[in-house]
């Protein structure tokens, strides 16, 4: 059994690599997916996961498969889309979701269409899928100082966001600057997404990011609890999902998420807050 | 504390270049108690958002000013509508973002500033409720926690967008309470509101509006019927083919 559990690591440095990269992507980006969720902008991660994909196409194309200039182009393409979905939206008076879908469609479509002209199947495999096995020091650098990052800019963010997010009025009211601390945002989750793209792929990259957020509003109602509740069960799910990679030789960037999609129906199920079960047991309610 | 004067002068807001208000000018005076009526669409919201300054203006101008010349502090209370009332926040929270205009973004809230948000909750009739999440909150009682958050903020010009709506008689009678403290502390407020029962009994001062300004003074010389009736015959719909205003700037 602890064999099982840690021999893996123990045994092999891919999968040690594997583990704190995936370590890392848990502790900053399940936080950025719940403000994400209860901006009622959950697809924004999914469209920014593709919206990256035209940049480091270009990346790879100018250099290869190099983390610097493949990050580097991905960044500026998801700063892009990010800020031009929203200035799109303002200027046209559409909504800003039918902007983000048009933006990232494109967006897909021309970063496969760019690996095409250069590489074979295995880099279009490894844009879309990624390889959590095969993360090198660079790209495990960067999923690390992703992270590092991530964590203080989003503690100095919290109130603003937490308050714009609540009442956009109020905020606005009391010059809280919620534009400028929603810039930040985004620019965070562009920047977890290219982290998250080096081991999950552009497919994947948001597995991580959304569904332990999403889980996670089963099992606390204040916000700093969910965010607690949302790393602990992306954390877990990175473990759990290697493993079973490993044991069952799936792979391994699909074995995460799906673990983490178990832990999200776990919690639908027997989360405490508004859980299935909880409303199936009908228990008798009380006097007061 | 004596509240400030608000002027507005020539104020016209859009949306989508309709006039919501419209060449509309009125003082309140430092300390007054006004209650802004008129019909659905009138712009009474669209006004007090430009006070506070989330709508800007087309045209004219807004001047909020203290006696002593030190810069007013302005509050809204909003209509809950634009609220997510679903957020996971607890009361104590809500209540303490009343302060944001001395803590920002960064600094922590003080033992003080916590007993403050202890004592709003208290008077607003929700002690005990700093622990709980306002998703557990019914209507009547999410708007007295934003009558909390009100409290703290400690503003001395005080605007209330229908802030009685839905919710009970006791709830209203509590609330209304705390507007009358507010105007004894020679706060200036404005309330929009549309039971004019209420205002005449309770709102000394009165501000008539259908776009444009239909009679402002003191309220029994202002909800007249023939002023009333004025009123109403504002159409609800905007001209689709309406020219550019002759009095445009």
């Amino acid at each position: 059994m602890l064999e099982g559990l840690f021999g893996p690591f123990v045994e092999f440095s891919f999968m040690r690599r594997a583990l704190v990269g995936c370590l890392a992507l848990a502790v900053a980006a399940p936080v950025l997916g719940v403000f994400l969720m209860l901006r009622r902008t959950s697809l924004t991660a999914e469209v920014l996961a593709h919206g990256v994909t035209p940049g480091i196409a270009a990346g790879f194309l100018i250099a290869g498969l190099s983390v610097p200039a493949m990050s580097l182009g991905g960044l500026v393409a998801g700063l892009a889309v990010a800020l031009g979905a929203g200035a799109l939206s303002r200027a046209t008076g559409g909504r800003e979701d039918a902007a983000l879908t048009a933006l990232y469609l494109i967006a897909l479509a021309l970063g496969v269409t760019l690996v095409s002209l250069r590489g074979d199947t295995a880099d279009l495999t490894h844009l879309l899928f990624g390889q959590v096995l095969g993360v090198d020091d660079e790209a495990l650098l960067l999923m690390a100082g992703v992270a590092t990052v991530t964590l203080p800019a989003l503690a100095l963010a919290w109130r603003p966001l937490a308050l714009e997010t609540f009442d956009p009025s109020f905020a606005r009211a009391e010059g809280a600057r919620g534009g400028l601390w929603h810039m930040l945002f985004l620019t965070l989750v562009v920047l977890n997404v290219l982290a998250a793209f080096q081991a999950m792929g552009t497919l994947m990259a948001v597995g991580l990011m959304m569904l332990p957020a999403v889980a996670a509003r089963h099992w606390a109602r204040e916000l700093s609890g969910m965010a607690y509740a949302a790393v602990g069960i992306a954390a877990l799910s990175a473990v759990a999902g290697l493993l079973a990679s490993y044991h069952l030789d799936l792979p391994s960037g699909p074995a995460i998420v799906l673990t983490a999609g178990l832990a999200w129906a776990l919690s639908v199920l027997a989360g405490p807050v508004d859980g299935l079960a909880a409303r199936w047991l009908r228990r008798p309610h009380l006097a007061g | 504390m004596r509240g400030p004067e608000l002027r507005i002068e020539h104020l016209t807001a859009t949306h989508r270049r309709h006039p919501a208000v419209h060449h509309v000018s009125a003082r309140f005076a430092p300390g007054s108690l006004t209650a802004l009526v008129g019909p659905n669409g009138a712009g009474k919201t669209t006004l007090l958002r430009a006070v506070a300054g989330l709508h800007a203006p087309d045209e004219g101008h807004i001047h909020v000013s203290r006696p002593d010349g030190a810069a007013a502090r302005v509050a809204l209370l909003p209509q809950q509508s634009g609220m997510d009332r679903a957020f996971p926040i607890l009361c104590r929270d809500v209540v303490l973002q009343g302060l944001w205009s001395r803590l920002g973004a960064f600094r922590g809230a003080s033992a003080e500033d916590r007993d403050r948000a202890a004592h709003a909750l208290e008077a607003v009739g929700l002690r005990g409720f700093e622990r709980r999440p306002v998703s557990d909150m019914s209507a009547g009682q999410f708007q007295r926690l934003l009558f909390a958050r009100l409290l703290v903020q400690d503003a001395d010009l005080i605007l209330l967008d229908e802030p009685f709506n839905a919710v009970d008689a006791r709830t209203a009678a509590d609330l209304l309470a705390m507007v009358h403290r507010w105007h004894g502390e020679g706060r200036t407020v404005v309330a929009v509101l549309h039971d004019l029962d209420l205002v005449r009994d309770e709102f000394p001062d009165c501000l008539l509006l259908a776009r444009r300004k239909i009679a402002a003074g003191p309220t029994a010389e202002v909800l007249t019927a023939a002023n009333r009736l004025e009123a109403r015959r504002m159409a609800e719909a905007w001209d689709d083919a309406a020219p550019a205003c002759s009095q445009a700037a």
